[in-house]
């Protein structure tokens, strides 16, 4: 479908983007790499009065290093993400979380920042976000302010961006030497993960002496499995990690959807944890 | 009242263009429809099937989900730049040789998405060229042949060093 006519507005700063986000008010929206707004507006699920195009901002794009972080521009594409010398060095569960999203064409185009600030429950990298405690910039009409992953995710397509404010970065904590690995399950090419879990851990003497565990798609907001994290610290065989990951479900509130049930989704969550510890931990 | 159009220029299979769109305008209705580039099709509505792909600036891309507008000042290449003159595209060339195709369909967007993966991977395994093409999709369900030709491919552009 063609989608309903609207105001383009190209911003070539994130302060043109502030102000052509204040003029337009709550119906303007931000373009980004448009993998995930230009469905919406095909579909025509949103009907925005202007689109403000933030895809060619060159503040936005591009990985830096801020001391023991790791700051990937809002605007940087998964492409870029994934070919990123320092990501794969320091952020490595980022690396491969991204290598999974979608295809060769939309990881070309859709960016960070975009996934991140649609915040569809299913996506890939919420889950690492929250379980690296990411810190998410966010420039608005009163300056930037910075918030956590645990309060960045509010609901199902909601984040702590407002509709007058722009995503800027994300910063990462740098896991250099940690293991990492992302375990998605989903039944056919490109599709949405049914389940996906992302784990980094660190290793001290065959044995996990931390862990960061995120969890997609088992509610509306990417969840952290804290119990996990601390049930595995010590654990050094693949048994022992099954027994800390049996706690992947706890204070979980899994949904039911044409994929999967309850139980299922539940089920998927201990089981994918436990495949993407043991590889993250080089253990088999 | 929306603004009507805005003007790009953008360079399509070589050519410089310079067209008043509607911001709406998807880039593949803007290449059917205001260059008569109808060899770049639309196959769904959802971003799913690869068919309408081209590269800009020599990245694969669906043309459904991107703005003709958002093409100003880019490089563009559709199926119908991809040959020299009459000298087909090793890609297509092959394509033809291992019969890559049934109805045809999704062939423009395989042959993009192919050059594209033999660019940045010139000899890549059938696990890698199976993942490459993950953003096509072949109705007929071919995949067997469309996987030899990117092999035969990858054979000829190496030989052709």
């Amino acid at each position: 479908m063609i989608p309903i006519a609207f105001d383009y507005k190209k911003a070539t700063s994130v302060d043109e983007a502030l102000a052509a986000l204040a003029a337009g008010g709550e119906d303007a929206k931000i373009l980004g790499g448009g993998q995930s707004l230009l469905p919406v507006l095909r579909l025509r699920l949103n009907a925005p009065s202007v689109v403000v195009d933030c895809s060619t901002i060159d503040e936005l794009k591009g990985v830096c290093e801020d001391g023991n972080k790791v700051v990937v521009g809002a605007g940087t594409t998964h492409y870029d993400v994934i070919k990123n010398p320092m990501v794969n060095q320091s952020v490595s569960l980022l690396a491969k979380a991204t290598a999974s999203v979608a295809d060769p064409q939309i990881r070309h185009r859709g960016t960070l920042g975009g996934a991140l600030a649609h915040a569809d429950p299913r996506a890939d990298q919420p889950p690492v976000a929250i379980a690296l405690d990411a810190e998410f910039s966010i420039a608005g009409p009163g300056g930037r302010r910075t918030v956590s992953a645990a309060d960045f995710f509010i609901g199902p397509f909601e984040t702590a961006v407002g509709p007058d404010e722009i995503l800027v970065s994300v910063a990462f904590p740098k896991l250099d030497g940690w293991g990492s690995h992302y375990e998605k399950f989903n039944r056919t090419a490109q599709a949405w993960s049914i389940v996906g879990a992302a784990a980094a851990v660190r290793m001290d003497g065959g044995k996990i002496a931390e862990a960061r565990i995120g969890l997609t798609n088992v509610g509306g907001t990417p969840h952290r499995a804290t119990t996990v994290e601390q049930a595995l610290v010590g654990a050094s065989s693949i048994a022992e990690v099954e027994a800390a990951c049996a706690h992947a479900s706890d204070g979980l509130e899994a949904f039911a959807d044409d994929d999967a049930d309850v139980d299922y989704r539940t089920h998927l969550a201990r089981v994918l944890t436990a495949r993407a510890v043991a590889k993250a931990a080089g253990l088999s | 009242m929306h603004q009507i159009h805005q003007e790009i220029t953008v360079t399509v299979d070589g050519i410089s263009y310079e067209r008043a769109v509607e911001p709406r305008t998807l880039l593949v209705h803007f290449l059917r429809e205001d260059l008569g580039k109808v060899g770049t099709v639309v196959g769904c509505d959802t971003s799913n099937c690869g068919a309408c792909t081209v590269l800009v600036n020599g990245q694969s891309t669906k043309s459904c989900s991107m703005l003709a507008v958002q093409a100003d000042g880019a490089e563009v290449t559709t199926i119908q730049g991809v040959s020299d003159g009459n000298e087909w595209h090793p890609v297509q060339s092959a394509f033809k040789e291992c019969h890559g195709l049934q109805c045809g369909y999704c062939t423009p967007g395989m042959v993009m998405s192919s050059i594209d993966l033999l660019n940045e991977n010139p000899n890549p395994s059938e696990e890698e060229i199976r993942e490459g093409l993950e953003g096509n999709l072949c109705r007929c369900t071919g995949y067997h042949n469309i996987v030899k030709s990117v092999q035969r491919a990858a054979e000829m552009m190496e030989g052709a060093k």
